[in-house]
């Protein structure tokens, strides 16, 4: 079988699944894909897979209540075993990447990471990943019984829903006890829609002079044209905003439809997050600075005069 | 407590990547440490100078000869001795993971300490990797880290906010900005890192065969329009950027 373990959150598949499901598809080989779901009453997020994937195998208990990597590992592990899959496609987020490769060494599998493209051919997977900083493409490829795989979000457009649903089986798993304990956390929730998911993003960098300026152009901005909201690390390090908002090398990277960054000046730890994106906006009273260069659209002018304008435009 | 810390040497971010033929190529590209390694070795520094028994501090690199710098800044920086195992071959995680975890186990190690992501390859594997081989626990992208007796905790990012930890030693640590500002070697340590051990070791030692194959390398750009508006008129310039988004782009309703 093709395993793919699901991403869910608030009770829904994310996109990043079906995105998964859809790579897992296409990419030839053999047996049925398979959808593993894990966390504690996920019965609608078992329903809702099987309308995407031929099997589902759900993983529902008190252990699998919060994630774990070395509890998510053993399951998919154990799983990826007993239906001897061939394929292990584990989500590219920050926790993805976190217990992937320890499902790679328990399953003694190669491990592709981040890709952005993948196809079999016999036992020989072979995928694309960005290296240098996003700025150089590596085809990667291994040859073995089982090949582990984490999948960059935003690389392959969503699966449908198929026209017959998926069989559901319930699994008995094997885990270990979760060594590490979280003994606080802080969630980032924002309204808006999630930086991965979202169509247009309306990123602010230092130019735009302030914490208070941030809120009424950048998240003004994003909030008229329906758009997420994110920011460079510069701003996330000066306190003015949330880690969850970084875009970037130590952020999240983003491929939406349209980028709009707004007093940013383009290091190319920033561009490594964001340079796959369709349409990339600038505006920036420096003309010289590099995020120009990558720009399909850039005004050269005070983000404090333009985006007012813009925000007013808009409404129209 | 006996310390190993991870340090590779990598195109500095701001050097020209280049391909020749199917495979990048570092002619002539200015090579530093690897800034997320460095938190590591600056990390496991402030662990002992703040007091906590540290008893070793190695640093090691496994890869082309290039490596033996980063050894030796992180001698510089302060660590008591290196270790290289020197190797032309890339070396994908769950194969590099056999090595660094045989020498962890033959240098009694209690804390691995690795940077988050590789700055050359972006890869984010080779901590939870290693913690897998030797039936550690593992903590990612930690950008707060204590020591007490046995137990380390801190903070590090998740994939929606973070978190505060607990968890036992021993363990993989990965390390990012934001845990410590690393210091610059002085010249009298510089100096002094030159009398320092830094062994060699030989690649076939450990048994560690590559499972993924590089079978291309290429620069994709992607040509961008770059058309300029002048903002001198800021509303004249917001409407034709908003016409452009909507008419010609499409990515706007």
């Amino acid at each position: 079988m093709k395993l793919i373990v699901a991403e869910h959150a608030g009770g829904k598949l994310t996109k990043a699944t079906l995105e998964m499901v859809a790579a897992a598809q296409n990419a030839g080989g053999e047996g049925p894909v398979t959808l593993l779901v894990l966390g504690q009453n996920v019965a609608a997020v078992a329903n809702e897979a099987a309308q995407y994937a031929e099997q589902v195998l759900v993983g529902d208990s008190a252990a699998l209540a919060a994630y774990n990597p070395e509890v998510w590992a053993a399951a998919a592990a154990q799983i990826a075993q007993e239906g001897e899959a061939s394929l292990v496609l584990i989500g590219g987020s920050r926790s993805g990447r976190e217990y992937a490769p320890r499902v790679a060494v328990k399953l003694d599998a190669p491990y592709l990471e981040d890709a952005t493209s993948l196809s079999v051919n016999g036992s020989t997977v072979q995928a694309q990943r960005y290296t240098y900083l996003a700025r150089v493409t590596e085809t990667v490829e291994a040859s073995a019984p089982t090949v582990t795989v984490t999948v960059k979000p935003g690389s392959f457009a969503p699966a449908a829903p198929a026209a017959a649903a998926g069989e559901q089986y319930d699994v008995e798993l094997e885990l270990p006890a979760a060594r590490t304990q979280v003994t606080g956390r802080s969630v980032e929730k924002t309204s808006r829609v999630a930086l991965t998911e979202a169509d247009v993003i309306v990123t602010g960098g230092r130019g735009v002079g302030s914490p208070d300026n941030f809120a009424t152009y950048v998240e003004g901005l994003a909030d008229r044209i329906g758009a997420g909201v994110g920011a460079t690390r510069a701003v996330v390090d000066a306190g003015w905003r949330p880690y969850a908002e970084q875009v970037g090398q130590t952020g999240k990277t983003v491929q939406p439809k349209a980028y709009i960054a707004l007093g940013v000046s383009g290091a190319v730890q920033h561009l490594s997050g964001m340079g796959k994106s369709k349409f990339i906006v600038a505006i920036n009273k420096d003309a010289e600075a590099p995020i120009f260069k990558v720009a399909d659209y850039g005004i050269v002018g005070d983000v404090n005069q333009i985006v007012p304008a813009l925000i007013e435009a808009a409404k129209k | 407590m006996n310390i190993l810390t991870l340090v590779r040497q990598v195109p500095d971010a701001e050097a020209r990547v280049k391909v020749s033929g199917s495979a990048v190529d570092l002619e002539g590209a200015t090579l530093v440490i690897d800034g997320m390694d460095e938190y590591g070795v600056e990390e496991a520094l402030r662990l002992r100078e703040g007091g906590a028994n540290v008893e070793s501090i190695t640093a090691l690199a496994i890869g082309p000869k290039r490596n033996e710098d980063a050894l030796r800044t992180a001698l510089a920086m302060g660590v008591d001795r290196a270790i290289h195992v020197e190797t032309d071959e890339k070396l994908d995680a769950v194969a590099l993971s056999r090595v660094v975890a045989q020498i962890a186990q033959a240098e009694n190690a209690t804390l691995i300490l690795v940077g988050g992501q590789e700055a050359d390859w972006d890869s984010q594997a080779l901590g939870a990797a290693t913690a897998e081989r030797l039936g550690w626990p593992q903590l990612t992208w930690t950008n707060e880290l204590k020591v007490e007796g046995d137990t380390i905790s801190g903070r590090h990012d998740v994939d929606d906010g973070n978190e505060s930890f607990s968890a036992p030693l021993p363990a993989v640590v990965t390390t990012q900005q934001g845990l410590n500002e690393p210091r610059y070697p002085t010249l009298p340590n510089i100096m002094k890192a030159k009398r320092k051990e830094l062994r060699k070791d030989s690649l076939d030692t450990y048994g560690a065969a590559n499972t993924v194959r590089v079978v291309n390398a290429e620069i994709q750009t992607r040509a961008r329009m770059n058309r300029v508006i002048d903002g001198k008129d800021p509303q004249a310039a917001a409407e034709q950027l908003l016409d452009l988004l909507r008419n010609e782009a499409k990515v706007l309703a």
